[in-house]
């Protein structure tokens, strides 16, 4: 394992301090505790977005912290779910009045821990809601199942609702129109190396020099098929297709966003991009923003996903307003 | 059978030293299937355990299990902290009548009580290639049996954690991999089988 860090055990804690000094001016870290707040937070009646998961993903999610955005983040150790103390200690951090919502992304630790946490909360007299994001495809959908991972397209999650949140919604509205954006969002990923677990010093799969894992999901976890590697154009249209086959895009507009694992240089991310453009604007599917970068990565591994998002007047208006996350600029 | 606080307390102990032993070997088996943090996550968790048993004092098995319970709910994380963190609770609850000594029958229902509480929080069944294949399996020889047999139990809850091999699964982050599953043993029934495994030790000194 190569990596620059002190010590494997510290990675969290010292991310966190490190994030806390660079935006002096627009986050905190509640003190004792791995949760990470807008600096003016709790906002006075506004409702409280909450987010978060292992760390391992960044930007995501404290990113994403910011008017018009997420409230607070909460932090795991690497690729594992935070516990239920930690989030708790964000509902309360964050709670201005009008009810804390949680985007929460469909890993049965992920779920389980912001439940409970929820419950603790509730038991406090907080109002809290969730959304519960599962956006890959690559996953089969069943109700005997775990279900569909929550990836990128999370990240729209946190756009969409936290803009309706700053205008003042209630709490119900937010869970709708978060409910809404997951409804209409699809992504699907694949790789071309793995990644490290500090704590772990080993990478958590081997792919040879000629091979590509399709479908993977954000935790270095292996996909659901491993392949001889393709060209750029093959890949995108391997990844487009699956989204396109899920949901009907037909006369739709999109939002499109094209997601670096963490180490894809960004030239693979836009020809990536070019071919996707491509394959839409065949369909008859306009693209009406698109968004190229790491937005929601896996440590160093590298590779790619591919979200769509279908758009009506009412998403397109809230993905336009305005976010001061310093991840996340429309 | 009669489980004292000293032993519940060693039981622990004994648990935690096997998920020492094995952690490289708990996160191999989630980087086949998972995503490679079982091992860490459960290192963590039963470090932070010892830590707080070995500086309280307990009257009752049912507090020494509630402390384990509390402190593998905020410290593990992931799906395994929830889950065992709730097992116990669930144990503990169930034995808050009996004091400094657990006997078989209240034993076994605190066994029943924390599969239940699996059961409840995590959604998955016998079948889906959880831990659950390897608690299921031993409450149901706890529950034919009059005694325990440590040595039957140990040998029970191996043949279990084996037996997930050839499940594929459905719940976890395993479920994502689908066929590609099958052919691995899950991590969280192995550290059940740890669990187990010390318990049956204890049980037999
Ligand atoms: N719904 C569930 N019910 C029971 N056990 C589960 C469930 N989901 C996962 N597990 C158990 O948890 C183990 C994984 O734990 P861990 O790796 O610590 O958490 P995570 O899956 O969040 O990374 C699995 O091997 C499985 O035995
Ligand atoms: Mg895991």
């Amino acid at each position: 394992m190569k990596k620059i860090i002190n010590d494997p055990n510290m990675v969290v804690e010292e991310m966190l301090k490190g994030m806390e000094i660079a935006f002096p001016n627009r986050l905190k870290v509640v003190p004792n505790t791995k949760v990470i707040v807008r600096k003016d937070a709790p906002v006075v009646n506004k409702v409280a977005l909450v987010s978060g998961g292992g760390s391992g993903h960044e930007p995501a999610h404290a990113g994403y912290i910011g008017a018009g955005m997420l409230d607070a983040a909460v932090v795991g150790e690497v690729f594992t779910s935070p516990t239920p103390d930690q989030v708790y200690e964000a509902i309360k951090a964050v709670d201005g009045g009008a009810g804390v919502f949680l985007v929460i992304k469909n890993y049965t630790g992920d779920v389980m821990n912001f439940e409970m946490a929820a419950e603790l909360a509730e038991a406090e007299g907080i109002k809290v809601d969730k959304v519960v994001v599962n956006d890959d495809v690559a996953v089969e959908d069943s109700s005997f199942t775990t279900g569909r991972r929550g990836i990128a397209g999370t990240v729209f999650v946190h756009k969409i609702a936290g803009a309706k949140a700053k205008t003042g919604a209630t709490l119900e509205e937010v869970k709708r129109i978060a409910e809404k954006v997951n409804d209409n969002v699809r992504s699907m990923g694949m790789a071309i190396s793995p990644c490290t677990v500090p704590a772990a010093g080993t990478p958590s799969f081997e792919l040879a020099d000629n091979e590509m894992e399709i479908g993977i999901g954000i935790h270095g976890e292996p996909g659901i098929e491993r392949k001889v590697i393709t060209s750029a154009d093959e890949i995108a249209d391997e990844l487009t297709q699956k989204i396109l086959e899920d949901l009907d895009f037909n006369d739709s507009e999109v939002a499109v966003m094209i997601n670096g694992l963490g180490s894809t240089p960004e030239m693979e991310l836009f020809i990536i991009n070019a071919k996707v453009n491509e394959i839409l604007t065949e369909k008859g599917i306009k693209v009406y923003k698109t968004f190229v970068g790491e937005y929601m990565t896996s440590l160093e591994m590298a590779g790619c996903s591919v979200t769509l998002l279908k758009l009506d007047d009412e998403l397109k208006q809230l993905l336009d307003a305005e976010s001061s996350a310093p991840a996340f600029r429309v | 059978m009669l489980l004292t606080v000293q032993d519940s307390i060693n039981w622990i102990r004994l648990t935690n030293g096997k998920v020492q032993e094995n952690r490289e070997y708990l996160t191999t088996l989630d980087q086949a299937i998972g995503d490679g943090d079982h091992g860490i996550n459960m290192s963590r968790g039963f470090n932070e355990v010892m830590s707080k048993v070995h500086v309280s004092e307990y009257e009752t098995v049912a507090e020494v299990f509630k402390d384990v319970a509390m402190t593998l709910i905020s410290k593990v994380g992931g799906a395994s902290g929830p889950l065992y963190g709730t097992a116990f609770l669930k144990m503990s609850t169930a034995l808050k009548g009996n004091g400094k000594e657990v006997d078989f029958t209240s034993f076994t229902n605190a066994i029943d009580e924390g599969l239940k509480g699996i059961v409840m929080r995590g959604k998955a069944k016998e079948g889906d290639k959880t831990m659950i294949d390897v608690w299921a399996p031993v409450l149901k020889l706890l529950k034919e049996s009059e005694e325990v047999d440590p040595e039957q139990l140990a040998v029970t809850a191996k043949v279990a954690v084996e037996a997930t091999k050839h499940i594929k699964a459905t719940k976890g982050r395993a479920a994502y991999l689908g066929d590609r599953s099958i052919e691995h043993i899950d991590p969280g029934a192995m550290s059940s089988y740890y669990l187990f495994e010390a318990l049956a030790e204890v049980l037999s000194t």
